[in-house]
């Protein structure tokens, strides 16, 4: 199987992303520019972290126009595997691949620091090889993670169990003062109904070897892996 | 013919931004002020279309672009002469 990392201007996790997929992982995985209309076969895309087009306008609102983001709106509508962390999980909300939207983090503030994430739903494709409500220890790196749902949307995407991962504390306890950035529910990573797109603000690709402190973000890439080679 | 459109949150959206200036301005003794909302201004040039398009393409602009519906409302308005020149 293949793995395509997205590359805008601006994107600055795209070279991290692609050494954990290939040097870690030994996965085959290739760029995909964004100007660009290929998607060169790959079975899985990743729309990585950082500062698309400067995070100008609001983060993730221009790259959606790209060239390349045509043909990953096909890819998703047609089943493909899509993940966005981070700045691409904006776009991917930009997009309307994924419900809601962000807002800038409730203290205002730039948030650089490891975070806890329970695991929410562990039958997706994107973390079944994660236990139910498993906690992993994963950074955050973000100023608008402050994730905004109408409180329909939000009975909608619990009652569909769209919610993967949710900000803790060490503890697994869902509270106040674990949920960073002020999302709404706590949510920190969300599927579409489909099953076939996710989007999580944690960078699982910086916790991908011990060296940087964890590994806990292993278990989302190896998870896509595992189902994409079995299909 | 120059346009201004105003984006704003919408009033179920919190604003962190607009919280904090209020603040500020408590600070400095203006305890008159009750809310403060920030928003984004966007002033638009356009050229061979008539006011009747206008109308019609700027709302599609707004919703497409400048704003993001889900959190956000606008508003717009066509400049008068006086504004324009300066």
């Amino acid at each position: 199987m293949r793995f395509g990392v997205v590359v805008f201007p601006g994107s600055n996790c795209d070279s991290d992303t692609f050494f954990v997929l290939k040097e870690v992982l030994g996965q085959d995985t290739t760029f995909l520019w964004h100007k660009d209309h290929d998607l060169k076969n790959v079975d899985c895309i990743v729309l990585p972290g950082g500062f698309s087009y400067g995070d100008y306008l609001r983060s993730g609102a221009i790259a959606k126009f790209s060239p390349l983001m045509q043909e990953v709106g096909e890819f998703a509508a047609k089943g493909g595997t899509v993940l966005g962390i981070c700045n691409g999980f904006q776009v991917l909300l930009e997009l309307g691949l994924l419900p809601g939207a962000m807002l800038r983090n409730t203290n205002l503030k730039f948030l650089c620091e490891f975070v806890h994430v329970r695991v929410e739903n562990a039958q997706t494709r994107f973390s079944h090889k994660a236990k139910p409500g498993q906690v992993l220890r994963i950074p955050i790196a973000h100023f608008d993670g402050n994730y905004f749902a109408s409180s329909e949307l939000l009975r909608k995407l619990e009652k569909s169990n769209q919610v993967v991962f949710r900000y803790v504390d060490e503890n697994g306890e869902a509270t106040a003062e674990a949920n960073v950035n002020g999302s709404a529910a706590n949510i920190a990573g969300l599927i579409n109904k489909e099953g076939n797109v996710m989007g999580l603000m944690p960078h699982p690709e910086r916790a991908s070897e011990a060296l940087l402190g964890s590994t806990d973000g292993r278990v989302i890439f190896k998870s896509i892996i595992e189902k994409l080679e079995h299909d | 013919m120059k346009v201004r459109i105003l984006v704003s949150f919408k009033e179920s959206v919190l604003d962190p931004q607009g919280q904090t200036v209020k603040n500020a301005l408590h600070t400095l003794g203006y305890h008159f002020i009750k809310d403060v909302r920030q928003g984004k201004v966007f002033e638009i040039e356009l050229k061979d279309i008539s006011k009747a398009e206008a109308e019609k393409v700027i709302p599609e602009i707004a919703d497409k672009v400048l704003a993001n519906p889900i959190i956000e409302k606008f508003s717009w308005q066509v400049l008068k002469e006086e504004e324009r020149a300066r």
